[in-house]
């Protein structure tokens, strides 16, 4: 029996894939090999000259970097423990359920460059609610001029943005547990903490990486929030690299050199992602 | 006699508003100050024009800031002529690549395209030249021979002239001229309140009224607004404290680089004492201060929260709108200079008072040479500054549109339909038109890749205000980045399109 018309079927969701994935991948590694510039359009070809700069001469790129990580990674655990413990709260019997699963998901409903510019109108040092409060108690800290502080903020912005997600996932999850676990704790005489560390949280383990690992894929795309809240400042304290590159490229219109450093930047994320997974299933599905 | 002569003069404060009234203005409320401007581009010719079927894209800059006039004058223009106009607002730092995109691209999705004066090099491939019955226009007449240069590259005009733009000094003239204040300044600290006339004088005033409420409201004041958060137009503000220091007019070839080796001055001492200047700055700034951008400084000392600022036009003009509370209480001055200036030859400092104004030019606007619509597109921006749009315009702050035509400097434009205090209206008129006559002063840069070389300066002072380097070692960061930008461009190409430049600053054009 001849197949080969099988192949006929397959041709839509194979082009779709090339249109949407494999195009744009190839497209910018070809740009990456290109100097196109504001006053020079075009895919010329220059080699590895751009790779060779962000090697060599681009420390702004690796400090933006490594800030991204602390920012991306400091904002998943704590979305993950608060979503947890939100999830945790809303899967029990309390009154009033309903209305507090819906309220929680509000802030990943709204626009996320709205609301940091809500939030930015919050922090305003001077004419915000958030130190105009804060004075009452003699202080008035920095949060958006500070290069410390300032780093916390854009934290509590995409952590009050963002948890929800992980609520929604977690709870979610909750939800699928089977019922034979509790009830066998339940029968031995569990206490709570005891149920939580050893029946709930080991089940939750699978659900739990998988979380992580889109959070965390997702808060290495951090822009929005510091494009409207810092513009990467105050210095480049707030600066992550998808902001950096952001400013080579539209910015500075240095587009084959913003395509090097997408490039690269995707393939630092695959590798490091990969190990962050293979990291967690070990620990927390102890294989 | 007495009681006649008041009758009359009632009569005619009363009635002056409608004395200008006229079916237009009628209609369009936004003009009811002079009425429709005669014109080739009035209302009463706008609406001889028939662009029905036809649509304008335009892309502008957010609202309000030349965002709105833009929206405002495409409406009425909808109106005027059955055109249908799409407005689309995008952030001030993404102007140039939501243009450049679709032009290297070989698209115009735009018919408009709004951007700073100074993207001209990078822009004018892609820009159809004004054509001749506008250049010919009294009105484009009327514009002043230094924002005609800024609007051309080689002689032709890219740019429909809409605005001009110039940093200036503005502060707080009931204070600085109260004598009680003055006697208060002199006694706690020895030294004459005035209007400062170097950036050292602006920094000991500024630190002096700031955190303290000097104007009785019940709230805290500050000494100065400025434009500090990175990438938010702060280059500008930092080559407004540069100029004292570092432009010499005794060493013409070049203020931010010398033409003939394109080496950069950026990282001299006259640019690092500015930069030293500007981080001692960060004391006396409202909190919150060093992230304000161009928005924030207009509202601060436009709404009385600080003694100076110093960017453009608009905090000024914020400041002197009716609904203001500080409405006739502020002042305009020359930027302040300073008592040494850095001479780049001798590598040495001159002790001797320099001050340069430095014409930061502003929004430009141009028609894409691919549009399907360019008649009507440079029907709609020569509509967008006739004389009745423009008048209107210069008198709201937050539109953004400054003098830039000969005729903008009338002071009794501003103290008849404006309400203004003559002497201000006076100060002000005198403070821009010097600028024009200035032999010593300052244009941005024009080269290819501008975005490149600004946004290395707002990267490196952005570093030295947050106190993450020092000002030296901030700018010689800027410095190395110049020379690497110049290499990659191209030193040639950069060269000769600083050199036309150069030229307008030596006077030489």
């Amino acid at each position: 029996m001849n197949f080969n018309h099988k192949y006929f079927f397959l041709f839509p969701g194979l082009f779709v894939l090339i249109g949407i994935l494999i195009f744009p991948i190839i497209f910018v590694v070809r740009l990456s090999l290109s100097g196109w510039n504001s006053y020079n359009p075009g895919l010329d070809y220059i080699g590895l000259e751009n790779y060779i700069r962000l090697f060599t001469d681009d420390p702004r790129f690796w400090e933006s970097f490594f800030r991204l990580s602390f920012l991306s990674v400091t904002t998943v655990i704590l979305q993950y423990v608060i979503g947890f413990a939100l999830a945790h709260m809303v899967w029990k019997d309390i009154k009033f359920k309903r209305f507090f699963r819906v309220l929680f998901l509000v802030p990943m409903m709204t626009t996320p460059v709205i609301m940091t510019v809500i939030w930015r109108t919050f922090f305003h040092e001077s004419l915000g609610p958030v130190n105009d409060i804060l004075s009452v108690f003699g202080v008035a800290p920095k949060w958006l001029t500070d290069p410390v502080i300032a780093k916390f903020t854009v934290i509590i912005v995409e952590v009050w943005q963002w948890t929800p997600f992980m609520f929604l996932l977690l709870l979610a999850g909750l939800l699928s547990l089977p019922k034979e676990p509790f009830l066998a704790a339940a029968i031995d005489g569990a206490s709570p903490v005891r149920k939580f560390i050893y029946v709930t949280f080991p089940l939750m383990a699978p659900i739990s990486i998988g979380a992580i690992i889109i959070r965390l894929i997702e808060a290495s795309k951090i822009m929005d929030t510091v494009y409207v809240l810092t513009s990467g400042g105050p210095g480049t304290s707030t600066e992550t690299s998808s902001f950096y590159i952001f400013i080579k490229g539209l910015r500075e219109f240095q587009m084959g050199y913003a395509a090097s450093m997408s490039f690269t930047y995707l393939i630092i994320m695959i590798i490091s992602l990969t190990i962050i997974a293979k990291v967690l299933t070990k620990v927390l599905l102890k294989e | 006699m007495k009681t006649c002569l008041t009758a009359i003069i009632s009569s005619l404060m009363i009635f002056s508003p409608m004395a200008y009234a006229d079916k237009w203005s009628d209609q369009f409320p936004h003009i009811k100050a002079t009425g429709d401007i005669p014109g080739d581009c009035s209302y009463e010719k706008m609406s001889k024009k028939n662009y029905k079927g036809k649509t304008l894209k335009i892309n502008t800059h957010a609202i309000p800031v030349m965002g709105e006039p833009t929206a405002l004058h495409a409406e009425q223009f909808e109106k005027l002529t059955g055109a249908k106009v799409e407005v689309t607002h995008t952030p001030a730092g993404d102007l140039y690549s939501k243009a450049m995109v679709p032009f290297q691209a070989g698209q115009a999705p735009y018919d408009v395209v709004f951007g700073f004066s100074n993207f001209i090099n990078d822009w004018k491939r892609y820009l159809a030249p004004v054509p001749k019955k506008y250049m010919n226009s009294p009105e484009m007449k009327d514009v002043t021979k230094s924002h005609m240069g800024v609007s051309s590259w080689d002689g032709t005009m890219y740019q429909y002239p809409v605005d001009g733009d110039r940093h200036y000094l503005k502060y707080r003239k009931d204070v600085i001229d109260n004598p009680e204040m003055q006697k208060k300044y002199k006694a706690d600290t020895g030294k004459e309140l005035k209007v400062p006339t170097t950036w050292k004088e602006y920094g000991e005033m500024a630190k002096y009224f700031n955190g303290w409420d000097w104007d009785g409201d019940g709230e805290k004041e500050y000494g100065s607004a400025e434009v500090m958060k990175k990438d938010d137009l702060m280059f500008a503000a930092f080559f407004s404290r540069s100029v004292a220091y570092a432009k010499n007019p005794r060493t013409p070839g070049g203020f931010f680089f010398d033409l003939e080796t394109m080496k950069p001055n950026i990282n001299n001492p006259g640019f690092v004492e500015a930069l030293t200047d500007w981080v001692e700055a960060t004391k006396y700034v409202p909190p919150g201060g060093t992230n304000f951008g161009l928005g924030d400084e207009i509202g601060s000392f436009g709404g009385g929260q600080t003694l100076f600022s110093f960017s453009w036009d608009d905090a000024f003009i914020a400041a002197m709108q009716d609904d203001s509370p500080i409405k006739n209480k502020v002042g305009a001055a020359p930027l302040p200079g300073a008592n040494k200036v850095w001479n780049r030859v001798s590598n040495s400092w001159e002790n001797q008072y320099n001050q340069a104004p430095y014409i930061v030019w502003g929004w430009a606007v141009g028609v894409a040479k691919k549009s399907k619509v360019k008649d009507m597109a440079f029907d709609y921006l020569c509509f967008f500054s006739n004389g009745a749009n423009h008048q209107a315009d210069l008198a709201i702050g937050r539109f953004g549109v400054n003098p830039f035509k000969n005729s903008d400097f009338d002071p009794n434009i501003y103290i008849n339909s404006m309400g203004w205090d003559p002497e201000i209206a006076n100060s002000y008129t005198k403070t821009l038109l010097d600028m024009e006559k200035s032999n010593n002063r300052v244009f941005p840069l024009r080269v290819p890749g501008v975005f490149e070389f600004t946004s290395a300066v707002a990267t490196g002072t952005s570093k030295a205000l947050a106190g993450q380097l020092s000002p030296q070692e901030a700018l010689d960061e800027v410095a190395k980045e110049w020379e690497a930008i110049v290499s990659r461009v191209g030193k040639k190409a950069v060269q000769d399109a600083y050199a036309v430049g150069v030229k307008m600053e030596d006077n030489k054009l």
